[in-house]
């Protein structure tokens, strides 16, 4: 089994959901998504993360801290949540993904994890 | 055995069966890279022990000298892959005539190589390497591309295919369709790459036209029942028929219309129209099947002014509902032009998103001459002359200009 991280990834600039009824339902349809994926043994964590605003980003690889109040890269996209789930392989690992982003109501990326 | 036949009976076996022996160990190995270097391995081993003994089944042969090969580097190489090499010794195959169920293995690795996790690029250049056994330099060449680009974009694929654990299956049959669709479209790529390049001084690349045809052939083999599989094959076999009358002496351009149709390769037309009677028997239509029975219906006629137009008309109005795309409708207005004549075909030319290709501009001057706008059909074979970085096409379109005056 390997596991995979499921992100979603928000246009920060735009708004993510049309309205409030539409974020209900995604915060169900997500709730319901979970529920299945830890039934089923494919769950390992997930959340939703809250707004890049709340980033801090701390750098202590030079030696001295340096801490910013921001997130590292300056983009419109920003991870938004993320799940981390386990599959035998990419094809089983796309077919959670591709649940996971009718859920969400947006974009999944698919990274696995390094092995051991 | 002079060295230089043996040398050739080597050289042939990489040939026929470097693809066969790479599925196979990959299957066995579960991991592609590893097959591909031991089967490379074991190809120079046959170079120096076939001299005294050629084996009755030179590809079985290679199969279990790869693994063996396998087996030891697996052992020296780190103790958790212990278990792994040991369950090769009591699990694989020791006879060398016991080769694994070769066609599934094959089939599993032409889906891996066109998994839609990979890009479309790297999915071609990939699956010429490891089942063609193109070199990384012939599939540089084939596409006219920097050998450094083509070795990045394959290591890249078989590294996201180790990292992200691409399965090497045939994908279940709710996936098939689009796994499907990806296969075909790669094995149509290097068919057409071949038949018609888009820059370099040939007119037909003949190696990759050929690799394309085997893997469409194998694939229909292994498929038999999915009708666009078939469809593909027999449009592949029916282009590739036209071959030998597409050049003249002098290697210049001969259009369909005029080519010398004693020529064309009966054969291959005979096979192409028989499984182009199957699709029809089956009738689930697809792009591939509506363009091979296109193509059949030229191979119909006995000369060009007896071609079905009419029917290729309706035929293309099919491909139009099934797959629109301007170069379809471009490709319409060819066969409109005969049934109704050159002014509605420009007509329907008119107004197609197509400005950069240069075979509209071709069609749009080859109806302005037709219909005696000489002046505008001058203009036009000049923009078709911009476009084309072929050699080949180049020339025809200067003696096109020429005849205009």
């Amino acid at each position: 089994m390997t596991q995979y991280l499921l992100s979603v990834w928000h246009d920060y600039d735009e708004p993510h959901y049309a309205d409030e009824a539409e974020m209900q339902k995604a915060f169900a349809q997500v709730d319901a998504f979970n529920k299945r994926i830890t039934e089923a043994g494919q769950w390992v964590f997930g959340g939703g993360l809250e707004a890049p605003s709340a980033a801090t980003t701390v750098d202590n690889s030079k030696g001295k801290a340096l801490v910013t109040d921001a997130p590292l890269a300056e983009t419109r996209e920003q991870i938004g949540g993320f799940w981390v789930i386990e599959a035998p392989d990419l094809d089983a690992a796309l077919a959670i993904a591709q649940e996971a982003s009718a859920a969400c109501m947006g974009p999944v990326e698919v990274r696995p994890f390094q092995s051991e | 055995m002079t060295s230089t036949e043996h040398e050739e009976l080597v050289a042939r076996t990489y040939r026929e069966e470097y693809g066969r022996c790479v599925a196979t160990l990959t299957r066995v190995l579960g991991d592609l890279s590893l097959a591909e270097d031991m089967v490379q391995e074991a190809f120079t081993a046959a170079l120096t022990a076939w001299p005294d003994a050629v084996p009755p089944n030179p590809g079985a042969w290679i199969v279990v000298t790869a693994r063996n090969r396998a087996i030891d580097r697996l052992r020296r190489e780190a103790k958790r892959e212990q278990k792994h090499a040991e369950a090769l010794v009591v699990h694989a195959p020791t006879k060398w005539e016991e080769v694994g169920p070769v066609a599934d293995d094959q089939l599993r690795l032409i889906f891996t190589c066109c998994h839609p996790a990979l890009a479309p690029d790297a999915r071609v250049a990939l699956t010429l390497r490891t089942l063609g056994g193109l070199t990384t330099t012939e599939v540089a060449r084939a596409f006219l591309m920097q050998e450094s680009t083509i070795a990045q974009r394959i290591v890249r694929a078989k590294k996201k295919i180790a990292t992200a654990r691409i399965p090497y299956r045939i994908p279940a049959d709710h996936d098939l369709p689009d796994r499907l669709g990806s296969v075909l479209a790669v094995i149509y790529l290097i068919f057409t790459q071949g038949y018609s390049p888009s820059v370099g001084a040939e007119l037909v690349r003949t190696d990759l036209c050929v690799e394309a045809v085997r893997l469409a052939r194998l694939l229909a083999e292994l498929m038999p029942d999915e009708e666009e599989a078939v469809g593909l094959l027999a449009l592949l076999l029916l282009t590739e028929s036209r071959r030998p009358a597409r050049t003249g002496p002098g290697g210049e351009l001969v259009p369909l219309t005029e080519q010398d149709r004693n020529r064309w390769d009966h054969d291959l037309i005979s096979e192409g129209q028989a499984l182009v009677r199957w699709c029809l028997r089956r009738n689930r239509p697809g792009a591939y099947q509506v363009q091979a029975a296109i193509a059949a219906v030229h191979s119909d006629a006995a000369t060009a002014g007896a071609t079905d137009w009419r029917q290729i008309l309706a035929l293309y109005d099919q491909l139009q509902h099934l797959a629109p795309s301007p170069v379809v409708a471009l490709n319409r207005a060819v066969a409109l032009a005969e049934v109704a004549g050159p002014e509605q075909a420009l007509a329907a030319v008119g107004d197609l998103d197509l400005d950069g290709y240069y075979l509209l501009h071709a069609t749009r001057a080859d109806l302005l001459t037709r219909l005696g706008r000489t002046a505008e059909a001058v203009q036009a074979w000049r923009r078709a002359g911009e476009l084309t970085e072929n050699d080949v096409e180049r020339r025809f379109i200067a003696s096109r200009l020429s005849a205009l005056g």
